[in-house]
């Protein structure tokens, strides 16, 4: 970049001064950001991080003038990006949460249009493309269509776009949602770039809390405001010393995070493969002792962001979350629940599934874990019957779905990926209607209704249009309707996904009772913390099985280090199985 | 900045173009549905009777009888068909096998020797009004031949004081085909142009690549033009192909100049384009712009444009409705063009209109697409 | 009925009903289009502009004149003097028709001749001009029998008596609306049908659907329901706008209307399902209701008789439903027929909608995703 003019060295990238912004919703007012104030710096990354619904997006669309201010002002650059719009679209890059990649066309015909649009003139474009498409490897794949590439090219493709003409600071909205753990690590290594090289501010919003720990700085917003601004460390240091792992020996790791949570001294207990991390109330710690005639290891862990997150915006409503209990017992059997045998799936000449083979025994929460593309929806609907095979065998419960009697579809529970209620029904026409689908009639059908109601907390919303409902609401609905026939085997489809954490917690909590009660449980998920919850899983990529075992066979295998995450693992599987291609 | 102005829509045009070719649905509106629709209604819909069947009943024969039952035989709108009694043939007309009855009493011969005007019957089926109506006309023309020819060959003095004679200009033969074929060209050209420019926008909103879009620095203005130029190309090929269609496969004649005739169907295009482009700035789903297309100018070109139901038979306040629609206009023009020739007073009358319209839906379009989010 | 579907058919309807939008959707544009189509669609001619070119200026031109100008069927707008104006007036569409009457006319009709009348009349709509030759024949033969009476052994030699069945004023409103109500019927019901299976497609509330315990038949009754139930009570709402709104006499059995319309909505709905189970988006349900709806309108004789279409198409309308429901409707309205004269139309409709209902039901079966 040639030297900016002196301006840059003063003004800051970015300054909210009391900025407010209401949607209007079926007139009733709603409060996206309130009172927001806070100074970006330069040349570093800063993380907006914050729940889904946080007013992460809005924020962003302020900053680019696509939405007004209700209150407050708004300083990009130096420049009112409503009045200064063209200077400030010329300044700044922006790339929304769905970058408007066309997908008809290819990876250079995209960067072309973006070329055009951003008026990159001619003679700068071949050193431009070249240093771009190096920097995110899409070197080879200037000719593929933009709809045929995978999650995490797309989003380096929007990247690349987006910086066709370099920006002084650049706005990522949730760049990395639904992209694997490789893409994701090279997506950080390109804005790491991007800010030595070139010395730009970035502002990137999130809402894995692990990648907070990525940024330079962390802007926390929670509900509209801001809960804080500093560094990953100034947030996680302020539950210094409140925690620690437990690894328990000779009790299940369910049993265990029960026990916990119901201690007085633990505000949070989160299962990570065999052990356990537990975050204590403010002043409290916890030790070995505190376990009497138990085998029960106690260390102190370096706090990190995720703690302080729990910690601060758990309410004591959470904690714990409530758990659920069965009408009826589910009978204990060895044999595997779901038997899957070489199982293939073609659309045309793409094999979505490569001769797939696994199996889940009774009471197992078991885990199909990928990034987006990998094949495990595709595996989920085969197995729900929904989709039909090509090749090999699926039984659940000895059957195949998709030729066994309606009878038999009693026996599984089904929650979609996305919310696949009726939206425009209220909650308890959405009830009364999968009640009666599942054949629950008369008394039984009322008392499993109100079982369904009073778990899940649905009372006040009963007469809601289930579409209108706060996303977690939506979703412990739709765990509600696949419940309610009490199912021996669940099948969730990335459950979590676009839920903020504390909602999956309290989600995990009804799956771990569950599982207790001898429920068989099937997830796919493409959150790698998710997969230490299960008890096995198998990791797919590209249609294959990379790995399959439970989560600490799975960090061993594929691992050089002590203490290694299943993103870790998960990279050098990739990594491994890509070197073998 | 004009450099850089130019690049931008440049951009939008060749972003568009491969877009379009890419998509085999937006070819196949431009190029099978104008094929399909034309051949559906060009020979699908058809005002003209021929051989319209029709009993005959004639209780008693004599030399008058046959002589006026003869001239049915000859002529080429009916199939006489001869029928014993009257209610053999009512029941006839009533099962719809027959369109009209022609009923020639026992006593006819006898008066028409005696010069007592006997009467011909024509019953007909009024259930539908149109071709009664027909029938009706046709079999009076016959009637009145007969007494003209009846009174040349007995020498008589003339039966009827006055004679009328016919002389329907542009069309004498009368071709229902030859004023809906324009029709249906302006019917195309309303589908292909407000329908596909609604979705395109509409698309944008819902694939997220509008966001996108916006935070360029492109302008309303470029962008509308970058939609409108590739869009505008199709929506010639899909002229193209009913202007051919409509000379060689319908025969239809096109008696006015064809440079008039392009130029205003390429004004039609592009107030059929602003009028797709102005719904999709309202409506961010394609879902809802294609039904506001539909209801909005399809089915307006449909019934109120003058395509099949001529705006002079409706009631004044529909008459007055009708203005509102932009195809009215243009189907006067391509009637014209067509069949009469390069009339320039209803050329130019329409013309002033639609462009008044283009003009209006542009200026809304302009004002009313923003390059923010904020909903309106 | 079992529970389940019983809850099934209750959500269709809920579904159907509780969005507002699809609600207003269901209503609002079929009684517009009733009111327009009602109003509109009409080959009748009233106030048909007409010019006068009398060069003869006698008693017997002005009278004919007049004759003209009182009619309602004309408007008379302006006198030209000369071939130039009238070709003018027609050219420019400010004439539908001129009458013009050579100087010779009275003349001729004291001499005992035939004076000819000529008129000049716009073709470009071929079927206006022809109705509007039907008026000027009307007159002209009453003026003639009016001058031969005057006129000593001078009668006509044969009169022609003209009578119209069923329909004594020849009103086109009479013959078009009520077959709106099988237009209209067709559009509700296909649309309501079509789009509910890709409408919980796109949500991903199918997918819910198919792993609940109901069997697919249940669903295809459930899916099928809420058309039946829209289209039999819009298109009574329709019948009775046109009988109390429109006043066309209904005077045939309302048992045969029914019958037929039942019958005709179920063959819809077999379509309607059957473009379900092929489109994944509302996009394609709604393009496919237009691939439809179009051809199935125009084949049917809705706007204009089937007997003036080609041989091929004649033979191709017997696959349409509306064609057969099309005779129901305007017979029974018209002719007051009922239920028994109607065989020919009602078996055809049920071989129709027992193969569209079972070629959808096949086609969900074996075209799932």
């Amino acid at each position: 970049m040639p030297a900016e003019n002196s301006s840059k060295q003063t003004v800051a990238p970015l300054e909210c001064t009391g900025v407010s912004k209401e949607f209007t919703v079926e007139a009733r007012g709603i409060k996206a950001l309130e009172q927001v104030s806070f100074t970006l710096k330069k040349n570093m990354v800063t993380g907006l991080i914050g729940p889904d619904g946080a007013g992460k997006t809005t924020l962003m669309r302020l900053c680019m003038g696509l939405l007004k201010t209700s209150a407050g002002s708004l300083s990009v650059l130096g420049f009112d990006p409503l009045r200064d719009r063209n200077t400030v679209l010329a300044k700044v890059g922006y790339m929304p949460q769905r970058f408007g990649l066309y997908q008809d066309l290819t990876v250079q015909e995209n960067m072309d249009l973006y070329a055009d649009l951003q008026g990159v003139a001619l003679q700068q474009r071949g050193e431009r493309y070249a240093q771009l498409l190096d920097m995110s490897g899409l070197t080879p794949f200037t000719r593929r269509l933009a709809g045929n590439l995978s999650g995490g090219m797309k989003q380096k493709l929007g990247l690349v776009c987006t910086m066709i003409r370099p920006p002084q600071l650049l706005l990522l909205d949730e760049p990395t949602v639904g992209v694997d753990p490789v893409s994701r690590r090279e997506l950080w290594n390109i804005v790491y770039h991007l800010v030595e090289e070139e010395g730009m501010a970035v502002m990137l919003s999130t809402a894995y809390l692990d990648e907070a720990e990525r940024c330079r700085e962390v802007i926390l917003l929670h509900q509209g405001k801001v809960i804080g601004q500093g560094t990953p460390s100034s947030f996680s240091n302020q539950v210094q010393g409140r925690t620690f792992q437990v690894q328990a020996e000779g009790e299940h790791k369910r049993v265990m995070q029960k026990k916990l949570a119901r201690m007085n001294q633990v505000q949070d207990a989160l299962i990570l493969g065999k052990s356990l991390r537990v975050v204590t109330e403010k002043g409290q710690t916890l030790d070995s002792k505190d376990f009497p005639g138990h085998d029960v290891q106690v260390h102190a862990v370096p706090p990190r962001f995720e703690d302080y997150f729990v910690a601060t915006l758990k309410t004591k409503h959470q904690k714990g979350g409530q758990a659920i209990t069965l009408h009826t017992a589910i009978q204990e059997s060895d044999s595997a629940v779901i038997q899957v045998q070489d199982l293939v799936r073609t659309f045309g000449s793409f094999t979505a599934v490569d001769h797939v083979s696994f199996h889940v025994n009774t009471g197992e929460i078991f885990g199909l874990l990928g990034a987006n593309g990998a094949g495990k929806t595709t595996t989920f609907r085969m197995l729900c019957g929904l989709l039909p095979i090509s090749s090999g065998s699926c039984r659940v419960a000895g059957m195949d779905l998709r030729t066994a009697s309606a009878q038999a579809r009693s026996r599984i529970g089904y929650m979609a990926q996305k919310f696949s209620l009726y939206g425009n029904l209220t909650v308890g026409q959405n009830l009364k209607f999968f009640a009666s689908a599942y054949g629950l009639r008369g008394k039984h059908q009322k008392r499993q209704m109100q079982w369904a109601i009073s778990t899940f907390d649905l009372d006040q919303y009963l007469k809601t249009e289930s579409g209108m409902l706060p996303l977690g609401y939506k979703q412990r609905l739709a765990l509600a309707v696949a419940l309610m026939h009490e199912p021996d085997v669940l099948f969730l489809d990335e459950p979590t996904s676009g839920v903020d954490p504390l909602a999956r917690r309290e989600f995990w909590t009804h799956i771990n009772s569950l599982a207790e009660q001898g429920v068989t449980v099937l997830v796919t998920t493409h959150f790698m913390e998710e997969a230490e919850y299960c008890d096995r899983l198998v990791i797919m990529a590209e249609g294959n099985l990379l790995a399959q075992g439970t989560p600490e066979e799975i960090k061993a295998d594929n691992s050089d280090r002590e203490g290694a995450t299943m993103e870790d693992a998960f990279i050098h599987l990739l990594e491994h199985n890509g070197a073998a291609q | 900045m004009k450099i850089e102005s130019l690049f931008r829509l440049k951009g939008m045009i060749r972003k568009e173009w491969l877009q379009i070719i890419r998509d085999p649905s937006a070819i196949a509106i431009a190029v099978f549905l104008p094929i399909f629709l034309l051949l559906i209604f060009g020979y699908g819909i058809s005002l003209d009777a021929k051989e319209v069947p029709l009993a005959i009943v004639v209780e008693q024969h004599g030399q008058a009888t046959d002589s006026f039952i003869g001239s049915f035989g000859a002529n080429p709108y009916f199939t006489p068909r001869h029928m014993g009694s009257i209610q053999e043939a009512e029941n006839a007309l009533k099962n719809a096998e027959v369109d009209g009855i022609v009923w020639l009493q026992h006593t006819f011969e006898q008066e028409y020797l005696a010069h007592q005007s006997p009467p011909v019957h024509l019953i007909v089926n009024g259930g539908d009004a149109n071709t009664a109506r027909l029938v009706e006309g046709y079999v009076q023309g016959i009637w009145a031949n007969w007494l003209n020819q009846e009174a040349r060959l007995s020498g008589r003095k003339m039966n009827s004081p006055l004679q009328l004679e016919q002389r329907i200009w542009f069309n004498p033969g009368v071709r229902s085909t030859e004023f809906l074929v324009p029709g249906v060209i302006a019917v195309i050209m309303t589908l292909i142009g407000s329908l596909l420019t609604a979705l395109i926008i509409a698309r944008e909103w819902e694939r997220g690549t509008m966001e996108t879009l916006l935070v360029t620095r492109m302008t309303v203005i470029e962008m509308l033009l970058g939609k409108l130029i590739p869009y505008f190309g199709l929506g010639i090929t899909g002229l193209t192909i009913s202007l051919l269609m409509g000379r060689f496969v319908f025969e239809v004649p096109m008696r006015g100049s064809l440079t008039i005739i392009l130029a205003a169907s390429v004004l039609y295009l592009l107030v059929a384009l602003a009028m797709g482009l102005f719904i999709s700035t309202i409506a961010r789903s394609q879902f809802v712009a294609a039904l506001a297309a539909m209801i909005g100018t399809f089915l307006p070109a449909f019934i109120l444009s003058g395509f099949i139901f001529d705006i002079r038979s409706m009631p004044p306040l529909v008459q007055g409705l009708t203005h509102l629609i932009a195809a009215r206009y243009y189907v006067a023009i391509l009637q014209t063009l067509f069949l009469a020739g390069d009339i320039w007073p209803v050329v130019l009358k329409n013309s002033a209109a639609l462009l008044f319209m283009g003009v209006l839906f542009f200026t809304l379009v302009i004002l009313k697409t923003n390059r923010n989010l904020e909903q309106q | 009925m079992s529970a389940r579907l019983h809850a099934l058919i209750i959500k269709e309807f809920l579904a159907l009903f509780r969005d507002k939008k699809s609600r207003l959707a269901i209503i609002i544009p079929p009684i517009v289009q009733l009111l327009v189509f009602g109003y509109a669609a009409t080959f009748d001619l009233e106030h048909v502009n007409l010019a006068i070119w009398d060069e003869d200026h006698s008693p017997i031109s002005r009278e004919l004149s007049a004759r003209f100008s009182n009619s309602t069927a004309f408007e008379l707008v302006g006198h030209v003097d000369n071939g130039q104006e009238a070709s003018t007036l027609i050219n420019t569409t400010q004439a539908l028709l001129v009458l013009h009457i050579s100087p010779q006319c009275s003349q001729s009709y004291h001499q005992g001749e035939s004076c000819p009348v000529q008129i000049l009349i716009d073709g470009r709509n071929s079927n206006t001009a022809m109705l509007a030759l039907n008026y000027v024949r009307d007159i002209i033969s009453t003026y003639n029998a009016d001058l031969l009476e005057e006129l000593p052994n001078r009668i006509l030699p044969v009169q022609l008596e003209m009578r119209a069945r069923f329909n004594p004023n020849l009103v086109s409103r009479w013959f078009i609306v009520p077959g709106i109500v099988a237009l209209l019927g067709m559009i509700v019901t296909l649309l309501v049908t079509s789009l509910s299976v890709a409408r919980e497609r796109e949500a991903g509330t199918f997918d819910q659907l198919l792993v609940t315990p109901l069997r697919l038949w249940e669903i295809l009754i459930g899916k099928a329901m809420p058309g039946l139930v829209v289209g039999v009570a819009e298109s009574s709402l329709i019948i009775l706008i046109t009988v109390y709104w429109f006043k066309v006499p209904l005077l045939g059995s309302l048992a045969a209307l029914y019958a037929g319309l039942t019958i005709y909505i179920l063959a819809i709905i077999g379509v309607g399902l059957m473009i379900s189970s092929m489109s994944t988006t509302l996009q394609q349900a709604l393009l496919g209701a237009f691939l439809f709806i179009v051809p199935a309108v125009i084949l049917s004789g809705f706007a204009t008789p089937i007997a003036n279409m080609p041989k091929f198409m004649q033979t191709m309308t017997y696959l349409d439903p509306m064609r057969y429901f099309l005779i129901i409707v305007r017979r029974v309205y018209l002719e007051g027929a009922v239920l028994t004269e109607f065989g020919h139309q009602l078996w055809p409709m049920t071989i129709i909608a027992a193969l569209t209902l079972t070629a959808a039901t096949w086609l969900f079966r074996h075209r799932m995703y």
